[in-house]
């Protein structure tokens, strides 16, 4: 944490927690899908953001991330005709997730190709946000520092790569953070690798040539 | 570097600087950024907050819910007279009405911490350097200060409405406020925190009870008593009045506070002034009858 976020974001109002903070779940969701339009959208909201959505504009807001607009876009206020324009087919579906934060949303995608996937998180104060899972797999991180996404088969010896290809090709690439999750042995794996300053040109481009590697994304600080 | 742990820390770590200076280069070094690019960052900030400010006072804001507006624009016809309180107080209240009611209206505001108390530090900072009270330069530093105990406040108590309440926002802005007036005013580092402690002192416990669930009423209002205790803890920092509770205490006492609310009563619109007739009606008018 540091001082801008405390004394910032700058953001369109009117909530930190549930208009600024939702659009910067939905930039995650825009980042998963590789910034790539959605063709249908189901996004559950969860405790607060359930009960309070519409007066926050939380919907217009998510939509707008999930576009890939910032928090502080004027266009945000026009979110819901925008995405009706460009052909997603949204809903917005009030469910308590048991467990989760008291704003905690869900969004799940389906491309044009027919690929689905999930991110869930919380927003959790000041336009901070918590990413909680990622395509079904845990993932812990805020979106504060640059954040690649490997999606891999669990084998022994793909970590080891990843960090090797690191070490050896981009050495002053600092990892401040790492997470590993996996649905079952042998199968879908997720490394949630954090980093110190900005990403080499390249990098999250290699990782994806590796062995074992499925996807690799780069999620930039947002 | 700063672990942010305690304001007695940073008090301590300033030592006969201005906390603000320690901070700049602190931030500087953990975010591995020049100074001068950070203290632009913030200058910028500022920059919002004054056009937010200019922006509220126009005559035609309304809220998007059509609940609130214009309270800014008569604030600041009032402030001409001198009010009750005096211009400077009047036009500091006009100021905390204005950015707060812009951003209900989705107009660009900077989140201090939040955006439901974004009309404190403004009301505070923006008051003094109109009247030429004190520099650009100086202000912007002093939002330094503001965001270090601010962080302090997140990482032991919270700032957001739904963990601890109006407290955790309001109060924690009002606190943020109090900290950088005395700084500019010219007082010691323990005054700094003297002023948050009494500022947070004086809205322990306060409720986080929104009608219809938006960020207007008692918010907008909510912003002025902000600025006006954070003046009052400032000015009782600086005439020596020291805070009998330390700083960090009150901070877990808020924490504690904030825990013991129940959750009718953070954010959900389910309690307080949210759940009086006259709330529920509001509520209506905006969302239609309750279908439960």
């Amino acid at each position: 944490m540091n001082v801008f976020d405390i004394i910032g974001p700058i953001m369109i109002g009117p909530s930190s927690s549930h208009t600024a903070g939702a659009v910067r779940l939905g930039r995650v969701a825009n980042k998963v899908m590789d910034g790539k339009k959605p063709a249908k959208l189901e996004i559950i909201l969860s405790g607060s953001f359930a009960r309070t959505y519409r007066g926050h504009g939380t919907d217009r807001a998510l939509l707008a991330g999930v576009m890939g607009y910032h928090s502080y876009s004027e266009e945000i206020r026009d979110a819901l005709e925008i995405a009706k324009n460009q052909g997603i087919d949204y809903k917005f579906i009030e469910q308590d997730i048991p467990g989760a934060h008291p704003n905690t949303a869900r969004i799940c995608f389906t491309l044009d190709d027919g690929t689905e996937g999930t991110v869930e998180g919380a927003s959790i104060g000041g336009g901070n946000i918590r990413v909680d899972l990622v395509n079904g797999m845990r993932v812990d991180f805020t979106g504060e520092n640059n954040t690649i996404l490997v999606l891999h088969w669990d084998k022994p010896g793909v970590i080891a790569d990843v960090t090797a290809l690191m070490r050896l090709k981009y050495s002053h690439v600092n990892i401040s953070n790492f997470h590993l999750s996996r649905k079952e042995r042998g199968g879908e794996a997720l490394m949630t690798i954090e980093i110190d300053g900005q990403p080499e040109p390249g990098m999250t481009e290699d990782i994806r040539g590796l062995m074992n590697v499925i996807n690799a994304l780069l999620i930039r600080a947002i | 570097m700063l672990q942010y742990d305690s304001i007695d820390e940073i008090v301590r770590a300033s030592g006969e600087n201005k906390i603000s200076e320690i901070i700049l280069a602190d931030q500087a070094k953990a975010m591995d950024v020049p100074a001068e690019e950070i203290f632009a960052r913030m200058e910028n900030s500022f920059d919002v907050m004054c056009e937010a400010v200019k922006s509220g006072q126009d005559e035609n804001i309304r809220s998007m819910s059509g609940l609130t507006g214009g309270e800014g624009f008569k604030m600041k016809n009032y402030s001409e007279t001198g009010g009750i309180s005096g211009k400077f107080m009047t036009k500091a209240m006009s100021m905390a009405l204005a950015v707060a009611g812009y951003n209900a209206s989705m107009g660009k505001i900077v989140a201090t911490p939040t955006a439901g108390s974004c009309g404190i530090m403004p009301g505070c900072l923006v008051s003094l350097y109109d009247e030429g009270r004190a520099t650009k330069k100086d202000i912007v530093m002093s939002m330094f200060t503001s965001g270090a105990f601010g962080i302090v406040i997140a990482k032991n108590a919270s700032i957001a409405g739904a963990q601890g309440g109006c407290q955790a926002e309001c109060g924690s802005a009002s606190g943020m406020a109090a900290a950088a007036l005395v700084e500019l005013m010219g007082g010691t580092p323990q005054q700094c925190a003297d002023a948050c402690a009494i500022a947070i002192a004086n809205q322990l416990g306060l409720v986080c009870d929104p009608v219809a669930g938006l960020v207007e009423i008692p918010c907008i209002k909510r912003n002025v008593s902000g600025v006006m205790i954070a003046f009052s803890a400032a000015d009782m920092a600086l005439a020596g009045i020291e805070a009998y509770i330390p700083v960090d205490e009150c901070i877990s006492a808020m924490r504690n506070v904030g825990d013991a609310l129940i959750p009718a009563l953070k954010e959900t619109a389910l309690g307080g002034l949210a759940q009086t007739p006259t709330g529920k009606l509001l509520r209506e008018k905006v969302f239609g009858k309750e279908k439960e």
